[in-house]
């Protein structure tokens, strides 16, 4: 009979270390918040105590190095929304993130150009 | 809104456009189908609203992680060009979801309600979420094998929609069908891009 550790540490069982434990189980980010559409991108800055970051920061980071959305960065690092918000807010305090909004963070602001540029995209798919 | 400060990277991030745009229905109505047809699917895994409610009821600090249950969900992306990138999501259709909604829906361009004619009554919740919120929406028929076709009208009186709305009868394994249907989308919120609640 597996001992009480051994048993909970199969596939079924997910991952070992819960998501929010990467946060110090913070469930809220510090500062502004951001939609899932806005954009990410490093801002270069150096990274001054490599040991205040997790590995996950760094992933995120490097995620940033071209202007990538949140949600793109959640889904590729393969970890939930909240958490990658969490982490980019610890980066963006850090200096080492810029987050920008969308094209439009009201409901139906989207200018008629922008509108016009999506027409022509689809059509031309 | 603010969101910073203005340097390089700053630039690089505000020439990166993202439109969001929502694809909501009842289960089993083909919305991953659509978006699949149209878009490259990506995963994506969200459990925060689970975890904000837990915490109100709930005062021990650190036991947030016990309560949190995971709420996976696809989106689709469309690179429309190098600078612009459109988002498919699909509304989690049960109702314990809606919470996604409002962040969803917010400075969405617009919404495709997918609708069953089998099941009329299943985008019913749907219709009444972007009509209350002002939210442009077209209402596309996924025409299913074997349902019985009814005309785009039977539908606006079945539904109480505004003459003007667009109803598109779409095929949602169709890639060209999913295109036409976003298409019909932006046409409608363009041409009423005038209108004085419109900015």
């Amino acid at each position: 009979m597996p001992s009480n550790d051994e048993r909970w540490l199969d596939a079924e069982a997910g991952p070992v270390v819960r998501p929010y434990a990467l946060t110090q189980g913070r469930t809220r980010h510090a500062g502004e918040a951001f939609d899932l559409v806005a954009t990410v991108s490093a801002t270069g800055g150096r990274v001054a105590d490599p040991g205040a970051l997790a590995p996950e920061h760094m992933s995120v980071l490097q995620l940033s190095r071209v202007p990538t959305t949140v949600v793109d960065i959640a889904s590729d690092v393969d970890l939930p929304l909240g958490v990658v918000r969490i982490l980019l807010a610890d980066l963006r305090e850090l200096g080492l993130v810029a987050i920008r909004a969308p094209v439009s963070a009201k409901p139906r602001q989207i200018d008629r150009n922008t509108l016009r540029e999506v027409l022509h995209g689809l059509r031309a798919l | 809104m603010a969101y910073g400060h203005y340097d390089a990277a700053g630039m690089a991030a505000r020439r990166h456009r993202a439109i969001k745009i929502l694809l909501a229905g009842g289960f089993g109505v083909g919305k991953t189908t659509l978006v699949g047809a149209v878009s490259e699917i990506k995963p994506l895994r969200t459990e925060e609203l689970l975890t904000e409610r837990s915490k109100r009821t709930d005062s021990t600090a650190g036991v947030e992680g016990k309560t949190t249950t995971t709420v996976a969900m696809d989106f689709g992306r469309i690179t429309l060009r190098d600078d612009l990138v459109l988002y498919l999501f699909g509304t989690p259709g049960q109702e314990r979801f809606w919470f996604m909604w409002d962040e969803l829906a917010l400075g969405a361009l617009g919404s495709v309600v997918l609708a069953d004619t089998r099941r009329l009554a299943d985008c019913f919740p749907a219709i009444d979420y972007f009509e209350r919120r002002e939210i442009p929406f077209v209402v596309a028929l996924n025409c299913f094998e074997g349902a019985r076709r009814y005309s785009t009208e039977d539908v606006r009186l079945a539904l109480d929609l505004e003459p003007g709305l667009p109803i598109i009868m779409c095929d949602a394994r169709s890639r060209e069908s999913a295109k036409d249907v976003l298409i019909s989308l932006v046409e409608h919120v363009l041409a009423h891009a005038d209108e004085p609640a419109y900015p």
